[in-house]
């Protein structure tokens, strides 16, 4: 009866304190090797295969959900939302024939300038499937993983402007840290007049902080912060946050600035995935791989993913 | 004897199939942070009525599935159900004894140390805010452990699990 268990057998004979410890070393030296080793990367793509049916499984209820909640929908309510969008629509366009005057504006004057030329990013749709269960992290997991391009540092955006990184690809899902996390930090900059700063996830769906402001810093409430793409991971020039709160006390060395993220954090659905213009992020010499306008030296590919843009924050001026 | 032996075991990977998939399921935000912890609870009660067949090490593989599904540092989980599932293995014998509301006080404690490992180690690698609300999944479990275990042990008796 005893020896029917396959995991049993091995500790046959011997007391369950010695199998205890035995397995709390095993899973010692995995955390240690996870936390250590590059190669457990390839392993825990592999081993996740595994998982991701279930992680399928997870989404059907709320899928299902959806898909009901089209069927019975009003007509009129359909009719309107058309028209809703139809109007969205012709304004958007409009929007784009002023970028595309813009952008032609842009280039002549690089040309002039003699500057590197904008390259266009490529992006990719993506869904999203789950979301980490723990409160402590803000991480979603999107329908899109290895087989499909999606690599480690890759940007991730909504509709509203950024929405976070990748930090973990299987084949088939990855992982995305959102710019709320407690451990997450990008580089942005104040859309009205260039003032860089970093902007840190504070654990709050709808907040972030940037750090070390001066008192003096011209930012007000109200602006709008894009990315910087000081870091080399993210693109320059994307909606990341507004300015909600600035309170310069005389007794603290820096400002507190509070911002509210533009992406709809908990809401969104549908994400792009920006795939970055390789130049950018590998050329071999750093002074030629700068964007026009940018101090930033050249992140390397493997650098701690989350932190990117921390190494910055003493480069900025 | 021994056909009913290995459908059992597949009852009982069934059982923590669907404890992983309602440990992934999207709650509203109200009650985030009091998502009842089914692994750990389900690992309990087949230890307490399995000695023999449920323990360490089917511990330590749910745990690698539950690091991978939560995308945590791979055994973490595995660590912290190990270490219940040891501490349910010592006191199995007594804890059937109890009634129901007196099992759900252990559970309490024992989710809560569960909790208690899997968030000091997080906290080791700088994944951790400074709430203690972290602790309230195991008043939770507690609280739905006795209609958690007579509905395992239905599920148990329906197919002679033994």
């Amino acid at each position: 009866m005893v020896g029917r268990c396959p995991i049993k057998t091995i500790f046959r004979g011997r007391s369950p304190g010695y199998s205890f410890l035995f397995l709390l070393l095993l899973a010692v030296a995995l955390i240690v090797a996870d936390l250590y080793t590059a190669q457990m990367r390839q392993g825990r793509a592999y081993l996740s295969l595994l998982i991701t049916p279930l992680q399928w499984l997870v989404d059907i209820p709320s899928r299902a959900a959806g898909e009901v909640s089209d069927l019975v929908v009003d007509r009129r309510l359909l009719l309107k939302e058309n028209e809703q969008l139809r109007a969205d629509a012709l304004l958007l366009e409009r929007k784009v024939q002023h970028v595309a005057a813009l952008t032609a504006e842009n280039v002549r004057l690089r040309e002039l300038l003699n500057g590197r030329a904008r390259i266009d990013e490529q992006v990719m749709l993506a869904e999203l499937i789950g979301v980490n269960p723990d409160p402590f992290q803000h991480q979603v997991i999107v329908n899109r993983g290895l087989e499909d391009g999606v690599y480690e540092g890759q940007p991730v955006l909504d509709a509203g402007g950024v929405m976070g990184q990748v930090v973990e690809s299987t084949h088939y899902t990855s992982r995305v840290v959102m710019i709320t996390d407690a451990r997450h930090a990008i580089p942005v900059e104040v859309n009205r007049n260039g003032v860089r700063s970093i902007a840190l996830g504070t654990g709050e769906m709808d907040e972030l902080v940037l750090d070390h402001v001066a008192d003096t810093a011209d930012i007000r409430e109200g602006d709008l912060l894009v990315t910087s793409g000081l870091g080399g991971r993210f693109p320059r020039g994307y909606p990341v946050a507004e300015v909600s709160k600035v309170v310069r006390d005389p007794g603290q060395p820096f400002a507190s600035v509070r911002a509210v993220p533009t992406a709809r954090m908990d809401k969104s659905r549908h994400l792009l995935l920006v795939t970055m213009p390789q130049p950018l992020i590998l050329a071999a010499d750093p002074a030629e791989a700068r964007p026009a306008g940018s101090q930033a030296g050249v992140v390397k590919p493997d650098s701690s993913q989350t932190d990117a843009a921390r190494p910055e924050a003493t480069d900025g001026h | 004897m021994a056909t009913s032996r290995s459908g059992g075991s597949l009852i009982i990977i069934g059982t923590f199939l669907v404890g992983l998939v309602f440990s992934q399921i999207p709650l509203p935000n109200a009650l985030l942070w009091a998502r009842p912890e089914f692994i750990p609870m389900i690992l309990i009660f087949w230890v307490l009525v399995l000695p023999h067949r449920i323990g360490m090490g089917t511990a330590f593989l749910v745990g690698l599935a539950l690091d991978l599904i939560k995308g945590s540092v791979l055994g973490l989980n595995a660590l912290s159900l190990v270490t219940i599932a040891y501490l349910a293995y010592l006191l199995h014998q007594r804890m059937l004894m109890y009634p129901l509301w007196q099992q759900a006080f252990l559970v309490l404690v024992l989710v809560g140390i569960n909790q208690l490992i899997f968030h000091w180690m997080q906290a080791l690698f700088g994944m951790t805010g400074d709430s203690l609300l972290f602790l309230l999944p195991s008043l939770v479990s507690a609280l739905i452990w006795p209609w958690l275990f007579l509905v395992l042990n239905g599920i148990r008796q329906l197919f002679r699990i033994g």
